[in-house]
């Protein structure tokens, strides 16, 4: 058992993980709630040039629950796991889940990355033939570090070659579904991921302003920085309703 | 048929950094305008600061001519061209000045004599073998009253380092002389951009901060930047970044002497039996219009510029306008930006709210301003420390051989780390070279049915010592700012798809090697001019911009100058 394991056993986030597995990834509160907090932003003080306000954090909203609109329940459970692995819960905080990136792809399925559709599917199936073949079992069913380990052969294309149907490298199915857990966790929550900041508290982004003064500049590198916490879109200059 | 529209003056084919600077002197002259532009009007709502968006995903680009038209790809004509990655530039009133870096650097002196300079002080067995670069036909004192002209009329903040020939150590000291000062302070120093200075000096080098066309200062009525830190292909949301959407265009707008035609899709320069452009075609809406002009002026991107010459073939120009010389696709080149260095340090560099403009540069290694007569290669690179970081990037940073980058063990080590790391990009003096060439590709075409841009590009044994020498001076000057980790990049081979992409129309008194003349108008049709970085023939060790700019400014104010001779 490695530091992964005990971890899992000793870490009392792993029931809710469990939890969201099953609801199908549900997270993505911040999608659901896009202007609550734009009021907040008055937009004079943002035209005169002034330095944005700190906004209120961004209230938690009941969860989705429902499932994944462009992926079987099947198909989001494996990805759950695989993005679960990629930035994990642990004692640094929430991961990746937390964060609502499955929301975050599945939404973008939808819309910008809708040709990508085919090439998650096909992995996803892949991924999971390639857990059974070398590691007999379901890739959701093994150990943190054995998921760890067959992530490993599809980021290094070492699966690529088992013939289990993925197309073209392993690597490229990993790189694609690293890229877009990223783009969920650190991006702006506009798009249904980074809830609650989480990503962007993690490498200490000190959030979304419009107008950063010579002081902000002096006060972030003596570390005295308030993080802004809104979105992009709260900001009244591009609200779709402006 | 093409329904045929009323006349006019001059046509422009694109309103971005080019076509928008040339389209001000021109309206103001009284001449009747015409700009036609493949995209939309974009405004500061346009512009939220979003990395998914701009970084990402496709800009809010209503019309994507620039993307259906991404050239194919080769290094060399053995092998087979094809269509890699994406290409960023825009299709909107302003063009890429809209999302660019806005670094507006003028060419040094040297850049525009390459070849009477190295001869002068190396022999001529050192201007490489199989290169076609030549001198400019003119140099950089002819262009330095437009370099003046549009740092004012675009707006251009920074630090002059030689004032009509008095060195102000705040600047670089390498620079051609300036007529005077810019018109506004440069861009402000985070802590470790000073650092980096230091650094330099410590090495004996001259750091100084770079130009930008980006308000330091309220000017022209609208404000200084705000640092935000999504100007790296982002619009800027408080218009404090001088694309010419901003600035010449509304002026030549307000002359009521240009009219904007959006979602103007120009797909031919039509000739008449004397070799003299007519006008052009364009398709709107699904159909087709014969706008006719006096004069007109090509300002695409170098791309785009070549492919409307190439594909606009006549009795007279049997292989495409102003090609019956062979010159059109011809002394291409893009700059060699790669062959970067990373590093990673003990300490946060408070990146977040910089953006790719601000920063430190160092000239010592630039052109010809050290002794190259013990090394192999002619030219130079620029360094540059800019402060530029966003949060997706960030935690998609290299983990420096120190385990894998996802996982519990990443986690902590991005907490650590996402806001130190550091890269140089170094730009670097790039030579045109026979085989290195633009033309149609015989396979790939757009959705209209026309072939796209085919670019056969490697960069050379010159380029490559050149990359290798910079990457130990990059090297230098982070270990000297106390970098734990320094990771050098490979030095390049096949050139791609560039936003700094040169040539291919190069200008030049001598019509059996250049396409444009000294003034930008064709050697073969005289009423058809071209602007934008296609005529350059050298790249210099720097963004290519301003100069574009300035061309285009002395093109248009020699046309209204010649009016009688190039039009009638």
């Amino acid at each position: 058992m490695n530091d992964d394991d005990a971890r899992e056993k000793n870490d009392s986030s792993v029931i809710s993980r469990r939890d969201l597995l099953r609801t199908a990834g549900a997270a993505g509160a911040a999608a659901l709630v896009p202007h609550s907090i734009a009021a907040a932003a008055p937009a004079e003080a943002i035209e005169a040039g002034a330095a944005a306000l700190p906004g209120p954090s961004i209230a938690t909203a009941p969860a989705p629950t429902g499932p994944l609109m462009n992926l079987t329940a099947r198909e989001t459970e494996i990805l759950s796991a695989m993005v679960d692995r990629l930035i994990p819960s642990d004692e640094l905080g929430p991961g990746a889940l937390e964060a609502g990136a499955l929301r975050f792809i599945d939404r973008a399925l939808s819309e910008a990355e809708s040709d990508s559709a085919g090439a998650y599917r096909s992995g996803l199936a892949a991924l999971d033939r390639y857990s059974h073949y070398s590691r007999g079992a379901a890739f959701v069913e093994l150990s943190a570090t054995d998921q760890d380990s067959v992530l490993i052969d599809l980021q290094t294309g070492g699966a690529t070659g088992a013939n289990v149907g993925f197309v073209g490298s392993s690597g490229s199915f990993f790189n694609m579904v690293k890229s877009h857990t990223w783009q969920g966790t650190f991006g702006d929550p506009h798009y249904g991921g980074n809830v609650d900041f989480i990503g962007w508290d993690l490498i200490g982004y000190p959030g979304v302003r419009l107008q950063v003064s010579e002081e902000d500049q002096r006060a972030l590198e003596a570390d005295e920085l308030t993080p802004v916490r809104r979105s992009a879109y709260d900001y009244a200059t591009f609200r779709a309703d402006q | 048929m093409a329904t045929q529209l009323r006349g006019t003056d001059v046509v422009i084919v694109g309103l971005g950094a080019a076509g928008g600077v040339a389209a001000y002197p021109l309206a103001e002259a009284g001449l009747d305008v015409v700009g036609l532009e493949a995209g939309t009007w974009l405004d500061r709502r346009d512009f939220a600061p979003d990395e998914i968006r701009n970084n990402y995903r496709d800009w809010p680009m209503l019309i994507d001519k620039c993307e259906q038209e991404r050239p194919t790809s080769r290094a060399t004509s053995e092998t087979t061209a094809r269509r890699v990655g994406s290409h960023p530039m825009m299709n909107a009133v302003g063009g890429t000045s809209l999302h660019y870096w806005a670094q507006s650097w003028r060419l040094n002196p040297w850049d525009f004599r390459v070849v009477s300079e190295t001869t002068r002080r190396y022999g001529r067995s050192r201007v490489p073998l199989g290169s076609t670069v030549e001198d400019w036909p003119f140099g950089y004192e002819e262009l330095e009253p437009f370099y003046d002209r549009v740092e004012r009329e675009v707006g251009v903040s920074g630090q002059a380092g030689n004032v009509r020939g008095a060195i102000d150590g705040r600047g670089n000291q390498f620079e051609g002389a300036r007529a005077r000062e810019f018109p506004m302070p440069p861009l402000r120093w985070t802590a470790f951009n000073e650092r980096m200075a230091e650094a330099a000096r410590a090495h004996g080098w001259h750091p100084f901060p770079g130009p930008a066309a980006i308000n330091t200062e309220r000017y022209q009525g609208r404000r200084g930047c705000g640092y935000h830190g999504f100007c790296s292909k982002g619009g800027c949301p408080i218009d404090a970044k001088n694309a010419t959407h901003l600035t010449t265009i509304p002026k030549a707008v307000d002359t009521g002497n240009l009219r904007v035609v959006t979602q103007a899709h120009v797909t031919t320069v039509q000739v008449d039996a004397d070799g003299r452009v007519t006008g052009v075609n364009y398709v709107s809406g699904g159909t087709e219009y014969f706008q006719p002009a006096k004069v007109v002026l090509l300002a695409s991107y170098t791309y785009e510029n070549v492919r409307m010459l190439l594909l606009s073939k006549s009795n007279a120009y049997p292989d495409g306008l102003a090609n019956n010389r062979g010159q059109v696709g011809r002394h291409y080149l893009s700059h060699h930006q790669g062959a970067g260095v990373t590093a990673l340090f003990p300490y946060d560099l408070d990146a977040w709210y910089g953006l790719p403009a601000q920063g430190v540069a160092v000239d010592d290694w630039a052109d010809d301003n050290f002794d190259h007569t013990d090394l192999d290669f002619i030219g130079g690179g620029n360094l540059w420390a800019m402060s530029d970081r966003r949060p997706i990037s960030a935690a998609g940073m290299s983990t420096f051989g120190r385990g894998r980058n996802w996982g519990s063990a990443w986690k902590r080590f991005i907490r650590e780390n996402s806001d130190r790391s550091h890269y140089f990009y170094i730009q670097k003096t790039t030579l045109p070279y026979e085989d290195n060439y633009l033309d149609l590709d015989p396979g790939v075409t757009d959705p209209l049915g026309l072939p796209v841009i085919r670019i056969t590009g490697q960069y050379k044994k010159n380029e490559l010592a050149l990359a290798a020498f910079m990457q130990d001076r990059a090297v230098e000057w982070y270990q000297k700012a106390g970098a734990t980790e320094i990771v050098r990049g490979g030095l390049g081979n096949s050139m791609g798809a560039s936003t700094h992409a040169y040539g291919g129309t190069r200008m030049g008194d001598d019509a059996e090697t250049n396409v444009v003349d000294r003034w930008g108008f064709s050697h073969e049709a005289p009423n058809l001019g071209v602007l934008g970085a296609s005529v350059m023939g050298t790249s210099g060790a720097r963004n290519p911009t301003l100069t574009a700019q300035a061309l285009s400014w002395r093109t248009a104010q020699h046309l209204v100058e010649s009016w009688s001779d190039i039009a009638e």
